[in-house]
């Protein structure tokens, strides 16, 4: 809990006595001690929970949240002589990260202890010992803190819903984190069902601030099978001080393009000397990697500055936040396993370095710095490429707005829903048409038809298959009164194994090796050695014994694979051979692309831009053009005998991914033989051997035409169907329903023969079965995730009559970017595969021809 | 079924789409491969015809591998004894052999029998129809074969080579077989490709798994050292489109 480091020391707000008041001498006291003072939105909880209403609470970082949503349980349980307690669970504390959890409960001792209140706290995630979780379905904590995937294990057991049955408050924090995404889905069900065994919960949401608070409101609180949606109620937390946000003013060239941000190391040090304690954030894990050597390599002054990112050991992660919380470093390089509530010492910068991608992502990176709300915040904004300027300059007009992103509207995921319904049916006998009220009851799921749900049923019974051929083996059988029961125990076993919704690419350890030099790569065991951390799984497949890559700040030297465990040697080489692996990537926003366009459309705003990117722009003004705001801007020319066309809709990199895919689908049937394209968060390029240009002026190519909507009709089945994309998505369906087994502890090398994989039944699926649920399943998570063809949909009904063409001899400033990235995508897996298995060939041919 | 297998052919978009890889298709659509003097020609489904015997040899079909998975409360889609089936159908339609022969494992388990569709074992029949059937045991299916058409044995020996479900131990010679699921990675450009191969040595061959829903072990794992020894081996890896000779060198782990 983040009540000791955040709450102020000063009064923020005045509060009246009397409010103050509805806390309890102890709670007033314990306030006192530590100088605080209760806030203004700490008490209207309170208040609001005493008269049983659920409530959305949006306070920015720093403004004592978390304290907020569980002072009103703390209050009731001083008050109450309980005789329930160790037998029900009083509060259920929900978050969506497992090392949030544990501290919260480590800061929720403090006050209790200091208060004397006998009440008890516990965690419940996956690394707790079982011995303790079977004793919390027995004698549960009054306070529970847990994920959802957790809630859903407990409520599979029959016997457990006893413990839920006296629960008075669930608390949800990060809300906006958790609900759009299937995370957020599941925990929805999970509070459906929570409804129905104790009605008069109150639920309260912790929230950063959201554009469109609406949707949270109406996810906490039961729906009805009304047209009218409910909502729980509103408070809302002042803003903190002003932010001081800016962007990094540097002499060295801006780059064209590329995500290093190697150019601004020199004056990113410089700005951490003149401060306490620098946060930097970056977008990915190898961003991170990268910019940690830059610095070390510039450090002359051997500043204290360390690296922390997801796939670093968990050990490692520990000592650099004690060693921050001690104040012994100046400077953190880290990914978004920090954005999200850790609490973090006295931050009094924040260096984001690359786009921020999204105003309320900044805002939330930004408040990690000076947790008195009374200070300002500052930040400075590191841009790696021209473009990114224009992203900076728009994210910190947007945050002097107080714009925020809205969280993605979604509807519930089917997956999920298949994964819940064989849980509910694990914890007893269910009547399906109580069960689809129930389930209608979750806002996610609150339009979904009797029909879906009857097929997503069908699907947990028997697989769903049109070919009914597995009715025999049913897992759910009729129980009389036309209730389902579970067909036989064990099914509930395999369940619990199986549930949860991240889908992680699996992770390999990776390991210091012992000794170097001695094996024979791949030969005689690897012994060792010290956890250096974790990596994707397909990151290490990719590698061949004796190539190089970055980790945890070190250049590391991969020296082979031993079950579950990558291991490594230290190596003196300064540039890794394998440049990355990807950590999370995030798109552009909506809104900050609404910016960008305005701010590319009025050059009376330009000033405030690096002379560099001035000049480009007025260089682009002459040359070409530039779009107005509500127009989109598409070129033509020549180069080194390829012909390009390229277009800058400024929707985000996977809408663009999406239209490049669909465009050359399409121009391939015109006749203009394009040969691949390429596509960032800004523009889109595709080149291709006929001449575009020609082909319009010929009238064989209509612009409008190219453009037009229905290319989200039968061009995107058609290429979907194909992609490895959708291939992905569904094995991620497939296992989250319970179709093909998550894996346990990596790979085991002896089942390998026995294993399916997820694309093998897809192929089949698709054959035979093409309107099978899961594809379909699979087809809408593609649609509004990876594809993002909703965000593509509204771009091509925005541009309808406002393309911009101009045919130009030579490239235009505005297209160097994007061209400087081709050739750092592939474009068709499946004709990558087959071209490097025919390269492999050759190889063979070539080594026999010449008796190598 | 013959019209049946050619409309599959025909729905194979890959071809259709890219004329410039015919030319390319015709070249690696089969290779030849040699065991003690004899030539046979590997297919890139994972069969193998063998032109002096007119004999279409096919490996671990594991057909009702999907059913047998439904009986433990695993759905997977029940199309894969269809899908096999649908395969084999055109490799035969393909070749034209005078006899099949499955080096076994054919059924996933002894319930197949049982649990097969009608439609499914009449596909089945259809094929056995006007050539030589037989079935070779395998360590899954037992005598399950014996509920089919055609022939069932053990092993077999056709012109010196003899052929089993389970490679026999040791440096064995004269001998194709299958059972190992054989499987090969290859790592390049940062993308890598897993595939089912053949594995031989000139002296003995072990086929690729042919069913649709079979898994692989890469040859590198140390099951196969007590094969191929020291003396090394060859492998060819089935692509999407072609079947393709890889250096062993090149391959990597799981």
């Amino acid at each position: 809990m983040r009540c000791q480091a955040k709450a102020p020391s000063t009064a923020a707000q005045p509060v009246h006595a009397a409010a103050a008041s509805r806390l309890p001498p102890p709670f007033l006291d314990w306030f006192n001690r530590r100088g605080w003072q209760p806030r203004a939105h700490q008490l209207g909880l309170l208040a609001n929970v005493a008269r049983r209403r659920s409530t959305l609470l949006i306070a920015p970082t720093g403004a004592g949240k978390t304290l907020a949503g569980f002072l009103p349980s703390l209050v009731a349980l001083m008050d109450r002589a309980r005789p329930e307690s160790g037998n029900f669970i009083h509060t259920l504390y929900v978050s969506p990260l497992k090392a949030l959890t544990s501290d919260i409960a480590r800061n929720l001792m403090a006050p209790l202890s200091e208060m004397d209140l006998p009440i008890t706290v516990e965690t419940r995630t996956g690394d707790t010992p079982i011995a303790r979780k079977q004793r919390q379905r027995r004698r549960p904590p009054d306070l529970l803190l847990t994920t959802p995937e957790q809630i859903a294990l407990l409520l599979s057991h029959a016997e457990t819903s006893r413990i839920f049955a006296k629960l008075e408050t669930v608390i949800i924090d990060e809300i906006h984190a958790l609900m759009p995404s299937k995370r957020g889905d599941l925990l929805a069900l999970d509070l459906a069902r929570l409804a129905s065994i104790a009605p008069g919960q109150v639920r309260i949401g912790l929230s950063a601030t959201v554009a469109r608070a609406s949707e949270l409101r109406a996810y906490l609180v039961p729906q009805t099978e009304t047209q009218v949606t409910r909502l729980a109620d509103l408070l809302t937390a002042p803003d903190g001080a002003a932010h001081d946000i800016s962007m990094l003013e540097t002499d060295a060239a801006l780059p064209w393009a590329g995500h290093t941000t190697r150019y601004a190391a020199a004056d990113i040090l410089r700005a951490i000397g003149a401060h306490r304690l620098s946060l930097l954030f970056v977008n990915t894990r190898s961003q991170a990697e990268l910019l940690f050597q830059e610095l070390w390599r510039l450090n002359d002054d051997n500043l204290p500055i360390a690296l922390h990112h997801g796939s670093l050991d968990v050990a490692r992660r520990r000592k650099v936040e004690a060693a921050m919380a001690a104040g012994s470093l100046r400077a953190v390089v880290s990914t978004s396993t920090l954005d999200l509530g850790v609490d973090w010492g006295e931050v009094d910068l924040v260096i984001n370095v690359g786009a921020p991608k999204g105003a309320s992502r900044l805002l939330q990176r930004v408040g990690r710095a000076n947790h008195r709300l009374e200070e300002t915040s500052r930040a400075l904004l590191v841009p790696s490429n021209r473009f990114e300027v224009l992203e900076c300059r728009a994210a910190i007009e947007a945050a002097a707005a107080g714009a925020h992103d809205a969280t993605a509207h979604r509807t519930g995921a089917l997956d999920v829903l298949a994964q819940h319904l064989w849980g509910m049916a694990c914890s007893g006998p269910i009547s399906p048409d109580s069960l689809y009220r129930e389930v209608l009851s979750a806002q996610p799921y609150a339009s979904l038809t009797r029909q879906r749900f009857d097929r997503v049923l069908d699907f947990v019974a028997t697989g769903g298959y049109a070919l009914r051929a597995y009715e025999r083996f049913a897992r759910l059988r009729q129980a009389g009164a036309g209730r389902l029961r579970l067909a036989h125990p064990r099914l509930a076993q395999h369940y619990r194994m199986n549930v949860g919704t991240i889908v992680e690419a699996p992770l390999v350890k990776v390991r210091l090796a012992g000794r170097r030099g001695k094996r024979r790569p791949g030969i005689g065991p690897l012994t060792g050695g010290r956890l250096l951390g974790e990596v994707e799984e397909y990151f290490i497949e990719q590698l061949q014994i004796g190539d190089t890559f970055a980790l945890g700040g070190e250049v590391v030297r991969f020296e082979g694979l031993q079950d579950t465990d990558a291991f490594v040697t230290r190596t003196s080489d300064p540039d890794p051979m394998i440049p990355s692996y990807a950590g999370g990537k995030f798109p552009l926003s909506t809104p900050l692309a609404n910016r960008v366009r305005s701010l590319l459309a009025e050059p009376g705003r330009w000033r405030q831009l690096p002379q560099a990117v001035r000049d480009w722009l007025l260089r682009q003004q002459e040359v070409s053009a530039l779009p107005a705001a509500n127009e989109v801007l598409v070129e033509s020319f020549a180069r080194a005998r390829r012909h390009y066309l390229v277009a800058y809709p400024f929707e985000g990199r996977l809408a663009h991914q999406t239209l490049g895919m669909l465009l050359t689908r399409r121009l391939d049937r015109l006749g203009a033989k394009p040969l691949g394209f390429v596509a960032s968060d800004y523009a889109l390029a595709i080149w291709s051997l006929g001449d575009v240009a020609d082909l319009q002026r010929r009238g064989r190519l209509d612009l409008a035409v190219l453009f037009a909507e229905d290319m989200l009709g039968d061009d995107l089945e058609a290429w979907l169907a194909e992609s490895n994309l959708m291939r992905r998505t569904f094995r991620i369906n497939a296992t989250i329903a319970g179709l093909i087994e998550r894996r346990h502890g990596g790979r085991v090398k002896s089942g390998r023969q026995l294993t399916i994989s997820a694309d093998l039944i897809y192929d089949v699926l698709r054959k035979h079965d093409p309107r099978h649920i899961l594809l379909e399943a699979a087809w809408e998570d593609a649609a509004t995730g990876l594809l993002d063809i909703r965000r593509l949909g509204e771009f091509l009904r925005r541009i309808k009559g406002r393309i911009r063409y101009k045919a130009l001899d030579h490239v235009s400033p505005l297209a160097v970017p994007v061209l400087l990235q081709i050739g750092q995508e592939l474009v068709n897996a499946k004709g990558v595969a087959e071209s490097i298995l025919r390269e492999a060939a050759d190889a063979l041919v070539r080594e026999a021809m010449q008796g190598d | 079924m013959r019209s049946c297998a050619r409309r599959c052919k025909g729905t194979s978009h890959m071809l259709e789409l890219k004329s410039e890889r015919l030319p390319l298709l015709a070249e690696r659509a089969e290779q030849a491969i040699s065991i003690c003097g004899k030539s046979l020609i590997a297919d890139s489904t994972g069969a193998v015809y063998w032109p002096a015997e007119a004999a279409l040899l096919v490996a671990d079909l594991h057909l009702e591998k999907a059913s047998a998975q439904a009986q433990a409360g695993t759905f997977l889609p029940p199309y894969d004894t269809r899908e096999t089936l649908i395969r084999l159908a055109a490799v035969i339609d393909r070749y034209q052999p005078r006899r099949v022969i499955a080096l076994g494992d054919s059924f996933h388990d002894q319930g197949a029998a049982r649990r097969i569709g009608a439609d499914d074992r009449e596909r089945l029949e259809i094929l056995q129809e006007d050539r030589e059937w037989i079935w070779l045991s395998g360590n899954h299916d037992g005598r399950v074969a014996r509920e089919f058409g055609g022939r069932v044995g053990e092993e077999i020996k056709l012109a010196g080579i003899t052929l089993r479900h389970e490679p026999a131990c040791g440096s064995a010679t004269h001998e194709i077989a299958g059972h190992m699921h054989p499987a090969a990675k290859l790592s390049l450009y940062g993308t890598s490709i897993r595939r089912p191969c053949f594995v031989g040595n000139g002296r003995r061959i072990i086929m690729p798994a042919f069913g649709a829903f079979t898994g692989g072990l890469n040859v590198l794992d140390d099951a196969f050292l007590p094969l191929f020894g020291n003396g090394g081996m060859a492998v060819w890896m089935l692509g999407q489109e072609g079947i393709y000779a890889v250096a062993t060198r090149l391959l990597c782990r799981d």
